[in-house]
């Protein structure tokens, strides 16, 4: 069982996930309509799962995301599921930069009518998981055919990792090799799929959806 | 069909036979006591006006005094048809937003029609009417004066003699006629300077009291704020749309599919779980339209994150692979992020439908106060910017915020679509 607090400004959708919720045997112990509420509620509460909405009162922006990312910069470990009614790679990325990018999930809100995957994807975010919407993934790589099949084994292992939401250092561990190591194979995978971004976290980033993709 | 002008008159060989010569005297004749109580009422209007603005009476004088070109313009407007009648020249002045005197007053003052007929006014008090006076005099008087020697000579001068022009005496009737023939002479000869002064004249008071630039003016700056009223009011109506349909239908939709999946769940029997699946099926295709549809009319991102982010997403969507080079470091008016986001949009549609491109690219960059936007490709070219396509709609767009776009695609490609609009940073939101 989880608990949850969920944010959602639309009150039929949001009284919809509280029936779907519990109706998986989650407990939720808030359900509110403002990115402040949401704020005060997980202080209150402090949940195994954050569930909110991207665009939310007052502004009608990206207030849900803001005080997410709000929320995981207080507590990198606060798992956090983003439902979303576009496919937007800046929600996609900015979320998977907060913490080190390990419980978290970026879905499309159609998606909850999956209900059992929406169920697992919950899951699997708040037990430290990745998840992201293949939508997102799709779009993101449209144009990069069969990336991975550059890669070394090594470096498919490397990448498999990170996708997972490991720190270099855990990768490290799982591997037995050194962080600098890990680091190298990095280095390579990044010059390999042709990711030349300049900032090194949304080329984590992208390595990353490269690999959920394949 | 116009009346001739004067200036085509005075190429004509009967120009001497025609009304035109007693026009331009009648103009110059009736100028002389125009302008002369033209300077008399100025003056006391200035004289009183500075005495008594101690005792605040004045201030009213004085504003009088501004305003004397007013009523001076429209009689000279008029008197103007004497010899100049082709164009009658319009009233330059524009009608009050509002009325009442206080706002008749406020645009009048505003007006550059107003000083120049005040200046108008003034040159002609001070300066033109004794030019005129001595024109008409010379005009006159001389051949009158001539013509006038055996009169003279028959009553004043019983006879005997007679005074020429005040310059030299006759004594005889021989004499006398001669004169008078030389004055009839001189009449004709003298009508052509008279015409050409004339002509002249209705030249500067043109150049005075007509201001049809200024005019136009006026009337473009209305128009272009009115055309850019109404794209603003298309661009708050797009994002009304949107939020509509984003918090309306979109809602629903999920909402009807969450609600069917549940219904899944307690629905094993095989055919209404299979309707269900359909109809969540639907539910889902419907989402998917909707989403695109919302995309299509405002899209989220732009809103949110500005034009930078929302190309980057359409790169993301476009089917043909999309080099990106932006450097926008600010936010930009929402009218200019969007019209250029849907000139990028509708460049980058085109590449992927008519191109056969294999690879675009887009660079953006702010600058000096002007957004630059670059779309090119590597297709076989031919893209035409009139006839009704998209692009002429984006062109609109683009030139409504002062913009422009040039197009080029030779046959054979390749195509670029370059455009430039003023741009400043927008108010931080």
């Amino acid at each position: 069982m989880l608990r949850i607090v969920l944010a959602e400004d639309s009150v039929l959708l949001r009284e919809g996930l509280v029936g779907l919720l519990e109706r998986f045997g989650h407990q939720v112990l808030a359900a509110v309509g403002t990115a402040e509420e949401l704020t005060a509620a997980v202080t209150q509460h402090v949940p195994d799962i954050v569930v909110t909405d991207v665009r939310m009162p007052p502004g009608f922006s990206d207030e849900g995301l803001r005080a997410a990312l709000r929320l995981r910069g207080d507590n990198p470990r606060l798992p956090i599921l983003v439902l979303s009614q576009y496919v937007q790679r800046a929600y996609a990325e900015e979320l998977l930069d907060s913490g080190d990018g390990t419980g978290v999930g970026y879905l499309l809100k159609e998606r909850v009518g999956n209900v059992e995957e929406f169920i697992d994807a919950l899951r699997r975010v708040s037990a430290g998981a990745t998840v992201v919407d293949p939508e997102v993934v799709r779009q993101l790589l449209r144009h990069r055919r069969d990336p991975l099949a550059k890669l070394t084994a090594r470096e498919h292992e490397v990448l498999a990792l990170m996708a997972e939401g490991q720190s270099n250092a855990s990768v490290a561990a799982a591997l037995h090799v050194s962080e600098g190591t890990v680091s190298k194979h990095f280095g390579s995978i990044l010059a390999k799929l042709d990711l030349n971004l300049s900032d090194a976290t949304n080329r984590r980033v992208l390595a990353v959806l490269t690999y959920l993709r394949g | 069909m116009h009346p001739p002008s004067l200036w085509q008159a005075l190429h004509q060989r009967r120009y001497v036979l025609t009304g035109w010569p007693w026009r331009c005297a009648l103009y110059f004749l009736t100028s002389v006591p125009l302008g002369a109580a033209l300077l008399v009422c100025l003056l006391v209007l200035a004289l009183a006006g500075s005495l008594l603005t101690v005792v605040l009476v004045g201030v009213p004088l004085l504003l009088t005094l501004v305003l004397a070109g007013l009523p001076v313009a429209a009689v000279e407007r008029r008197r103007l048809r004497l010899i100049d009648p082709a164009v009658p020249l319009a009233d330059a002045h524009q009608e009050p937003p509002r009325t009442g005197p206080a706002a008749w007053l406020r645009t009048r003052l505003q007006e550059r029609a107003t000083w120049r007929e005040l200046g108008y006014s003034l040159v002609f008090a001070c300066l033109l009417w004794p030019l005129e006076a001595v024109v008409v005099g010379t005009v006159l008087l001389v051949p009158g004066g001539l013509i006038s020697t055996p009169l003279v000579m028959a009553t004043a001068g019983g006879g005997e003699e007679a005074r020429v022009l005040k310059l030299w005496m006759v004594h005889s009737y021989p004499e006398a006629f001669a004169a008078a023939l030389a004055g009839l002479l001189l009449l004709p000869l003298l009508a052509y300077p008279l015409g050409l002064l004339a002509a002249g004249r209705a030249q500067l008071t043109r150049q005075f009291l007509d201001v049809p630039d200024h005019r136009a003016d006026v009337r473009i700056k209305e128009l272009s704020r009115s055309r850019m009223r109404l794209v603003n009011a298309f661009e708050a109506e797009r994002r009304r749309i949107e939020r509509d349909l984003h918090d309306g239908a979109q809602q629903r939709l999920v909402a009807l599919s969450m609600t069917l999946g549940l219904a899944r769940l307690d629905a094993p029997d095989e055919p209404l779980a299979g309707l269900l699946a359909q109809a969540q099926g639907e539910a889902k295709a419907a989402l998917v339209e909707l989403r695109e549809l919302i995309q299509g009319i405002h899209p989220r991102v732009l809103t949110d994150r500005g034009l930078g982010a929302a190309i980057e997403d359409i790169a993301d969507r476009s089917p043909v692979p999309v080099d990106l080079d932006l450097d926008l470091p600010h936010r930009l008016l929402e009218a200019v992020e969007s019209a250029v986001y849907f000139a990028v949009c509708e460049a980058l549609a085109n590449v992927a439908k008519h191109s056969g491109a294999t690879r675009a690219a887009v660079e953006a960059r702010a600058e000096k106060g002007r957004l630059v936007v670059c779309v090119r490709d590597n297709g076989v070219g031919g893209a035409d910017g009139a006839g009704g396509t998209g692009l002429e709609g984006v062109a609109d767009r683009i030139s409504v915020l002062g913009g422009h776009l040039l197009i080029s695609s030779p046959p054979g490609g390749p195509t670029s679509f370059r455009l430039q609009v003023p741009c400043t940073p927008a108010p931080a939101r």
